[in-house]
């Protein structure tokens, strides 16, 4: 009985309303995208942005840690997410984040640094179209006009009654990923297809 | 809502932080050396300034940084924000305080010198097709109006079928079937007419009945639709009783220009910013453009150019039948779209009927216009009175006449525009009564026109049936001799302009006194808003839009834009003004009440009471009368009031100023404001990965803090009673398991994790070894739990905490306070890790069994594997980390996995568990198992009095280290009372007999004369499987040296009598622990 579960798939929170996600984006006609990125690998990353980890963990990386607040930096696959003076969030592709925790560690050597599996913490949705900015209006108290929060911000704030995190992917058309802690998405899917019923 | 500049974030709305108190009160350095009075001292004193004051804030939705922020207490700005450990700032500036308007002059060649006026009435001829309906609306224009007569209406009032045209209101439509009545005033029951044609409305307010029932409607504000039915009201409305099917949203807005209104001003505003690159959003309440323009018919070509500009600039936003509503902190608006309310039954379904725009401005110019105001005579009620420009209104934006014969009442020249136009498009104005002795070149030209001009002179009365007016009493002003009457079915009536300075009075603006204008305009402000237009107490056309224009481009000149001077339109010269005479109360021959606000039934007699009641103050007087507190909120009249009042005390009506304007500025549907946040979006509902199972297998849910947790599993038909009792039963004598995922978890990184849980936990936790697990408690600097769990050494440098589910934010909040703003020297961090688990708890003697069914590989004898150790392995095939922790004194194991094969996991277990009848069990269970042990449940046994000794937890309490938080305040002489309340078992006398919660306790078993002393209360009270009998758990004075006695707890008329005992009632030596 115990190897039952060796062949189950992995479920993510959102796997249940991927359908609901598909069937408003086909309905939509191209105004609005809405779809799970499940299984992304995620890390906390908490190190002194003036000491030597800070260096040593880009290098290892390829990657520079942004350091201006609510910004991102792409790299290759990697996205590192500006969340405090001291942490940020990596993001990589599906099952990278052993890898990716170990070349930080391996890095930092004996600096203090934290390293934290977060990948199930939070799932991302791609929010995009044409009138991604308009449903995320609907309840993101921030300017997400396109001069303000353009390619390269990201932003902790609040979506609906929840808290997310925002990021403006890479190209202005491209939309934006919303990551929202796993226990909160499926009130969070609710309510994007709810917000989105004008545009269908 | 506050904008708060976080230090790393900047600015972001106050919803995103959390406050903590008065900054710079730091942790005494040796707590053990202060007095009681000194460690009181810090606990409980903290300044309450009015003015500058710094204070902790945690920008928690956003970076989690704690920092500090200096706000000045009395006007709510920030004036400084620095991180922690930053020195307080030393001088802080507040905003200056700005004036409401520039006062720029106008540019040469706009200017105009009179009142605006059409030199010429001229028709306003409808493109829209030829006349019609002349049957039906007999009060029809055959020409003017801005109706679409292609596009008839057919709706019923009061049970009448009627026709209207689309671009009609309500109002007007009813106007044009001959319909002036639509109503009953609240107290008196007298009739009451259409008296204005916008916002203002006093007395038309009106039911809706279908397509769906909304109470309180002012029908001059209601867009005509086909198959509309409403119905008059006596004043008050009625809530419908069904689900309004509608849908409500709303959405969040931001740009550098707000303009509050599309009249002139508005315009001219919005035409100097529209090119200039600037995000502008331009408000109106009216379905299209023009503001007053519309309804005078002037310079419709100008608003037809400007409006198309508009349009075509990418960044301006232009939201028609859109009311700001509301002025808060930080230039934050909130306005309300009616966006299908006038399709009727044709709105489509998925487009929200109303939505509130959340408006963040860099700058707002509020063009907001002017109401005129009314006059107070004898019978000024009747329907037929009608304000003066609101006629001319009806005349030029719907086509209708309100009457055919009219007498205007003025004391200033504007009546006479709106009568000359009014004359031109076919009433027949009889006479002109002014309160002047001279009116000057207006009253020419009014003779000019063939109408009676009466100067000096003012009506004291009017005559008529319930349904309309018939004829007006007029006098010289003051005098009862010389009383001339006049057959009239409408009386124009205009007592001069209050500038609509709501919401610069809601955005903390001060106003003051024109004399000039005989009303209160807008003077300075915090704000950055400017105030232009008739809002400012200008009526001078060409000066209006001059104002505008200047005003929008000093505000986008302002946010680094370059604005243009926009075409405005010619104002041709106007006769010269005559000032005018400042009237509130009509002395009159004719006895009859004087209403002052119409739809509370408030009259001059009520003031007059009221002031000699000894009253002074017009806020008094308004909550002694009412006027002024109807849902108009007294737009007619409030100044009319003041000026009464006034004149009641012999004070001049600059001392008394206004009411206090609140928003929102006209009623907004409650409906509206909770947009989705209502049904199943009304909170976040947090569910774990194993949700779905629990709902498939029958759970009933308890809410816990957001998350939806099993509560119990009926099965057959059970009540709670019968599944809770089997479901305990399962679980002691054989194997249960519940869903423990909800429980907080916290990741603590760092060299420095060892003393930092020290300095937080009342016990040690430092020298715990990687591999085993402690139970700690979290108590506040005042020596009261706050929080218990378990704490895992998952490595030398590496802790995982866990919380209570309802506290996993609150403790996660509380570690960051004191590491960020006390402990910054400490090398640690701390992440939520909530979610990161899934959490599968097996429990019962069986679990042992289970396990090593599913863990082939984990050693899990006894002593292999020990009460609190965890253990690394694969369960079920999956990778987890199990613990051998027990809140039911049960051998009991806790899997935790990713979330992603949790469900997995918990079918694997249900399956292993079968042999042995494995039986899912709910929070109740839980709550029932860790009760028969004495384990209190933090938040439900204890409520932020209690401290760890009150629990019976002395075991909890380090003795060695020399300080961790709330350790000083068990030293102090009121956590060392006897009689401090503990926490001891209850059993009553019968064992059926069920205490409920919250039940107090006495020690008399006869009810002594109150008041009654009270030894304490119930905290927790359950049926017990394993004891066969019902008991509680209690907080008791001294409990601990009552065990054993006798006490009684009143339910309902009965004492019952219970027996104190210790709060271990099942297996108080622990033998079931090791299985």
């Amino acid at each position: 009985m115990a190897d039952t579960a060796l062949t189950a798939p992995l479920r993510s929170p959102l796997s249940h309303v991927a359908g609901r996600l598909a069937a408003a984006t086909h309905a939509s006609g191209g105004a609005i995208r809405l779809a799970e990125l499940p299984f992304l690998a995620q890390l906390n990353v908490r190190l002194d942005a003036k000491g030597a980890a800070a260096e040593a963990v880009g290098l290892a990386l390829d990657l520079q840690l942004p350091l201006q607040p609510n910004t991102v930096v792409r790299a290759g696959e990697l996205t590192a997410l500006w969340l405090g003076p001291d942490e940020w969030l990596l993001v990589g592709p599906p099952g990278s984040e052993r890898d990716l925790e170990s070349r930080i560690r391996e890095a930092a050597g004996d600096e203090p640094v934290s390293v934290i599996d977060v990948s199930a913490q939070r799932t991302t949705l791609l929010v995009t179209g044409p009138r991604a900015h308009d449903l995320l209006a609907h309840g993101c108290p921030l300017d997400l006009h396109p001069r303000v929060f353009g390619s390269g911000r990201c932003a902790q704030t609040t979506l609906g009654r929840t808290q997310i995190v925002l990021v403006a992917r890479d190209e202005p058309r491209a939309g934006f990923w919303v990551l929202v802690r796993s226990t909160f998405a499926g009130y969070l899917a609710d309510w994007l297809l709810d917000a989105a019923t004008e545009y269908l | 809502m506050l904008l708060i500049p976080c230090p790393w974030c900047g600015p972001r709305d106050e919803a995103e932080f959390h406050y903590g108190g008065q900054a710079h009160v730091p942790y005494p350095e040796d707590p053990a050396s202060l007095s009681d009075e000194e460690w009181a001292r810090y606990l409980f004193f903290r300044d309450n300034p009015k003015g500058p004051f710094a204070e902790r804030w945690s920008h928690a939705a956003g970076c989690r940084r704690w920092f500090n922020a200096v706000r000045d207490t009395a006007t709510n700005e920030v004036l400084a924000v620095y991180r922690a450990g930053e020195e307080r700032p030393a001088t802080l500036e507040p905003r200056p305080v700005l004036s409401a308007g520039s006062g720029a002059a106008a540019p040469e060649g706009a200017r105009g010198t009179a009142r605006p006026a059409p030199t010429h009435p001229q028709l306003n001829d409808n493109p829209r097709g030829g006349a019609g309906g002349e049957a039906t609306q007999p009060f029809r224009h055959p020409t003017r109006g801005r109706i679409h007569r292609d596009t008839p209406l057919t709706f019923t009032f009061d049970g009448t079928e009627y026709q209207g045209y689309r671009g009609d209101t309500l109002a007007s439509a009813l106007l044009a079937g001959g319909v002036i009545q639509a109503g009953t005033s609240i107290k008196l029951g007298r009739p009451r007419g259409i008296f204005s044609a916008g916002v203002e409305e006093p007395n038309a307010v009106i039911q809706i009945e279908e397509p769906f029932p909304e109470p309180m409607l002012p029908a001059t504000t209601v867009e005509l639709y086909d198959g509309l039915v409403a119905s008059s009201l006596p004043g008050q409305g009625r809530l419908a009783t069904t689900p309004d099917p509608a849908r409500y949203d709303a959405v969040h807005a931001h740009c550098d220009l707000l303009i509050v209104g599309a009249g002139p001003a508005g315009l001219a505003a919005a035409a100097a910013a529209a090119r200039s690159g600037a995000r502008v959003i331009l408000a109106d309440d009216q379905p299209e453009p023009g503001g007053s323009l519309l309804g005078t018919a002037e310079h419709l070509d100008w608003v037809r150019e400007v409006t198309a500009q508009l349009d075509a600039a990418p960044e301006v936003r232009v939201l028609p039948r859109t009311t700001v509503f509301g002025y808060y902190d930080d230039n934050h608006l909130l306005a309300v779209e009616r966006r299908t309310n006038h399709l009727g039954a044709d709105a489509p379904e998925n487009v929200s009927r109303e939505r509130v725009w959340r408006i963040r401005a860099r700058r707002v110019v509020l063009a907001t216009g002017a109401h005129e105001r009314s006059l107070a005579f004898a019978n000024n009620d009747r329907p037929g009175v009608m304000l003066a420009s609101s006629a001319r209104t009806h005349v030029n934006r719907h086509g209708v006449l309100p009457g055919r014969h009219a007498v205007v009442f003025t004391t200033n020249d504007s009546a006479y525009a709106a009568a000359l136009d009014l004359a031109s498009a076919g009433l027949a104005v009889t006479a002109i009564v002014d309160t002047r002795p001279e009116p000057g070149e207006w009253a020419e030209r009014a003779r000019a026109a063939g109408i009676e001009v009466l100067p000096g002179h003012a009506v004291t009365g009017t005559e008529g049936g319930d349904a309309r007016l018939t004829a007006v009493t007029v006098a010289p002003h003051g005098e009862s001799a010389g009383q001339r009457e006049f057959a009239a079915d409408l009386l124009l009536v205009s007592g001069g302009w209050n500038p609509v300075a709501h919401l610069f009075s809601q955005s903390g603006g001060k106003l003051r006194y024109d004399e000039t204008l005989g009303s209160f305009v807008p003077d300075t402000c915090r704000q950055q808003v400017e105030v232009a237009g008739s809002a400012s107490g200008v009526l001078d056309q060409a000066t209006v839009l001059a104002q505008g224009a200047a005003a929008g481009a000093r505000a986008v000149e302002a946010e680094g834009y370059t604005p243009e001077t926009p075409r405005l339109p010619e104002v041709p010269a106007q006769p010269r003004q005559t000032p005018p005479m400042h009237v509130y109360v009509v002395p009159g021959a004719t006895d009859g009440p004087c209403f002052v606000d119409l739809q509370r039934d408030v009259t001059v007699d009520d003031l007059a009471i009221a002031t000699g009641a000894g009253l002074r103050s017009v806020e008094h007087t308004k909550r002694y009368t009412t006027a002024g507190t109807a849902n108009d909120q007294g737009k007619t009249s409030g100044v009319l009031a003041s000026g009464v009042v006034a004149e009641l005390l012999g004070v001049d009506i600059s001392a008394l100023g206004t009411t206090t304007f609140r928003p929102p500025y006209t009623p907004v549907s409650f409906a509206a404001l909770a947009g989705r946040d209502r049904g199943a979006l009304s909170d976040p509902v947090r569910t774990t990965a194993i949700h779905e199972w629990h709902v498939a297998h029958g759970a009933l849910f308890e809410n816990v803090g957001q998350w939806k947790r099993p509560w119990y599993y009926p099965q057959d038909g059970e009540d709670m009673e019968a599944a809770v009792l089997r479901e305990c039963a399962a679980t002691r004598e054989s194997v249960g398991f519940m869903d423990a995922s909800t429980l907080g978890k916290i990741d603590v990184q760092g060299p420095d994790a060892g003393v930092f849980l020290d300095r937080l936990y009342t016990n040690m936790m430092s020298t715990l070894k990687v591999g085993m697990i402690r139970y700690g408690v979290m108590c506040r600097p005042d020596g009261m739990v706050f929080d218990d769990g378990t704490v895992i050494r998952v490595a030398p440098d590496r802790f995982l905490v866990t919380t209570t589910t309802g506290n996993a934010a609150a403790v996660l909040d509380w570690m960051e306070e004191w590491l960020q703003t006390e402990w910054p020297e400490l090398k640690v961090h701390c992440t939520s890790v909530t979610e990161q688990w899934a959490t599968v708890a097996l429990v019962g003697p069986k679990s042992r069994e289970v396990l090593a069914s599913l863990a082939p590989q984990l050693a899990v004898a006894n002593d292999d594997f020990p009460f609190m150790a965890w253990r690394e392995t694969t369960v079920a095939g999956i990778e987890a980390r199990v613990c051998r922790i027990s809140f039911s004194g049960e051998l009991a194991f806790e899997i935790n996995v990713s979330p992603w094969q949790g469900l997995a996991l918990w079918e694997a277990v249900y399956e292993a568990g079968a042999p042995y009848g494995i039986t899912p069990y709910g929070t109740e269970t839980m709550h029932v198992l860790r009760a028969e042990k004495g384990y209190p449940i933090i938040g439900q046994d204890t409520d932020g009095t209690v401290t760890p000794q009150d629990l019976g937890m002395s075991w909890v309490v380090s003795k060695k280290k020399p300080d961790f938080i709330g350790k000083r305040s068990y030293a102090r002489a009121d956590t060392s009372r006897p009689d401090r309340k503990h926490l001891v078992g209850l059993l009553p006398e019968g064992p059926g007999t069920f205490l409920p919660e919250g039940t107090h306790l006495i020690a008399e078993g006869v009810l002594p004369t109150p008041p009654v002393p009270m030894l304490g209360h119930v905290t927790s009270s359950y049926r017990s499987a394993a004891l066969g009998r019902t008991f509680a758990l209690a907080l008791i004075k001294g409990g601990r040296d009552r065990i054993g006695e006798r006490l009684y707890a009143p339910v309902g008329d009965q004492l019952v009598p219970v027996t104190v005992a210790s709060p271990v009632l099942y297996d108080p030596e622990g033998a079931r622990r090791d299985g």
